[in-house]
């Protein structure tokens, strides 16, 4: 396995530490680089021009609650088909009032991950074209995959209690 | 009824054109149930006569909280959560989410291991294959395909059933190594498979390459560009019939793929039918690679010998205090990952399949993100089926090749 960065990488780390003040975290020879919330549109499309990074491979976020500040983490991995390369951006978002610009009009395919982001965090995603719910249902109350969010487990009906449970279970609203 | 009309047209408002608002154009759903959706999947048209000016895909019907169940399960119980993903790749979604697990608690996995799965991953990538082509041959009207298809399929998963005891939900890809090595009857099994498959592909290609019906219905029909197909995080065979050479197993061996001899089929049309010809092509390849990982496959253990992360075999539980307390350790409490995360990749028969996982510092992920690669494929589809009739948006559907369990979660 290999341990440490990829030599291509440092002139990229280095641009990006000099233009965003971004800091660095390497972990299995990963590059995580922090950005701000305003600046990430600028540091996509700077790696996507420059830097032939044509391919965001994932949009995603992490719950890190009950930390508030910041309590999320929205993660941009981005690929590199010509360098074969790798480099992962991360934004910190604040728990009250979470908000990224949208990264649509340069990569079209975060369209649906951040409404998958405004739909499962509950992060506002600033410009989007499409701001809908992409998986729950219309109407959903809260994000599941907040940390905040409980599991949730459905009662076993037996006979002996069946309508005792019916009553008082969720269904949906007609 | 009236009210709901209302409403969804509102909310669609956006979207459509603005002759669908003056009634110029009509809206029409096809799906949830609509058998070539290929599982749940709406479909918002817009339609101007038989032709398509818009499409809404409307997902989530399958979706079954997968990343976040995966949360609340340490990471060896979480896995059998991956297979319920693309319940076509169980064996790829096994080793995308067990590499994902292995790189983050730096195991290495013995040679022997690493090239069963690399047996069984290709198979599952021709079962796949299969079964899509069994489908699409079916939504083209191409009924004999699909049985035909489903007889070869059947064939592999008994494979499965051989070594893992379940034909579709294996699990048996697990962190450091396989679950158990592979029965004395599995050599056989394969041989078998890597001898009859050839003759049989020819038979596909007989019934649809040169079908002047099926060129019909499949040249020049949903055309993607390049640009756009990256731009949309499109991956697999679909980018690769967009001419884009771009194959994890070759830019990023892992599993020891780079031992093995192999093409990656490459076509600059970007329509259904270059689309066709890849993932055909790609059946060819994938028993190449099955062929020659078994023919090399090395002797020796399956697992890793790492006993603070990969459990002991059964035989020591027995003999060994030691085994016992880590076999117990491990299935109850689960072991420890750093506090750190990593992403990695696998090439899936839909593209790249990529894991971003998180751990606390304790047994269970803080974090499970599947990059699954039907979403982002699903994506373009609004770009690539405008000006087409009805008939064959069918036909483009069926190209992509989406799954929806991989697509909803």
């Amino acid at each position: 396995m290999v341990k440490t960065m990829d030599k291509k990488l440092e002139p990229i780390v280095k641009a990006m530490q000099s233009k965003f003040s971004a800091t660095l975290e390497e972990f299995r020879a990963e590059v995580h680089l922090f950005v701000k919330p305003e600046q990430i549109v600028d540091a996509l499309t700077l790696l996507r021009d420059e830097y032939n990074f044509e391919l965001l491979s994932a949009l995603t976020a992490v719950d890190y609650h009950p930390q508030s500040t910041p309590r999320f983490h929205v993660i941009y991995q981005l690929t590199s088909l010509a360098k074969n390369l790798s480099v992962q951006l991360r934004v910190p978002v604040n728990g009250d009032s979470p908000k990224v610009p949208t990264v649509t009009r340069v990569y079209a395919m975060a369209n649906w991950r951040e409404r998958e982001l405004i739909d499962m965090f509950g992060i506002e995603v600033e410009g989007h074209p499409d701001p809908r719910r992409i998986l729950m249902p219309d109407g959903t109350e809260g994000h599941p995959l907040r940390k905040d969010f409980p599991l949730g487990y459905e009662e076993p009906q037996f006979t002996f209690n069946f309508d005792e449970i019916d009553l008082r279970k969720p269904y949906a609203k007609e | 009824m009236s009210q709901i009309e209302e409403v969804s047209l509102e909310q669609f408002k956006h979207l459509v054109s603005e002759r669908a608002l003056t009634g110029e154009t009509m809206l029409l759903n096809m799906g949830p149930q609509h058998p070539s959706t290929h599982g749940v999947l709406r479909l918002l048209l817009e339609l101007d006569g038989e032709i398509v000016v818009n499409c809404i895909p409307d997902i989530g019907f399958l979706h079954t909280g997968i990343e976040k169940n995966m949360e609340a399960k340490t990471y060896q119980k979480a896995e059998v959560m991956t297979d319920r993903l693309d319940y076509m790749n169980t064996m790829g979604n096994n080793l995308a989410y067990v590499m994902a697990v292995e790189k983050l608690i730096d195991v290495d996995v013995p040679a022997r291991a690493q090239a069963l799965r690399v047996i069984l991953v290709e198979l599952q990538r021709i079962a796949s294959h299969l079964v899509w082509l069994g489908t699409s041959g079916l939504d083209l009207a191409a009924m004999s395909m699909f049985l035909y298809c489903f007889r070869e399929r059947e064939q592999i998963l008994d494979i499965f059933e051989l070594v893992s005891g379940q034909r579709m939900m294996t699990t048996y890809i697990r962190p450091g190594g396989v679950w158990r090595d592979v029965p004395v009857e599995f050599e056989k099994a394969v041989r078998d498979f890597i001898k009859i498959f050839p003759k049989r592909i020819d038979e596909y290609e007989t019934l649809l390459t040169k079908n002047p019906l099926f060129i019909d219905r499949m040249v020049d029909i949903g055309y993607l560009s390049k640009e756009t197909a990256l731009s949309y995080g499109v991956t697999g065979p679909v980018l690769r019939a967009s001419g884009v050479d771009w194959d994890l197993r070759k830019a990023r061996p892992y599993m020891g793929y780079e031992q093995y001899d192999f093409n990656v089929p490459i076509r600059t049309e970007g329509d259904t039918y270059a689309r066709y010809l890849v993932r055909v092509q790609e059946l060819r390849e994938s028993l190449k690679i099955v062929e020659q990982a078994l023919n090399k496959l090395p002797m020796g253990p399956v697992r890793s010998d790492n006993r603070k992360f990969v459990p002991p075999p059964r035989s020591e539980i027995g003999v060994s205090m030691e085994s016992l307390i880590h076999h117990f350790k491990l299935w109850t409490e689960g072991f420890p990952a750093p506090k750190a995360s990593v992403y990695s990749a696998i090439e899936s028969p839909r593209g790249e399949l990529g894991v971003f996982l998180e751990g606390d510092g304790g047994p269970k992920p803080l974090r499970v993100h599947m990059r699954t690669p039907s979403f982002d494929n699903l994506g373009v589809l609004s770009q690539i089926v405008k000006g087409y009739l009805v008939a064959d948006l069918v036909a483009i559907l069926a190209s992509i090749d989406i799954v929806l369990g991989d697509i909803d979660r």
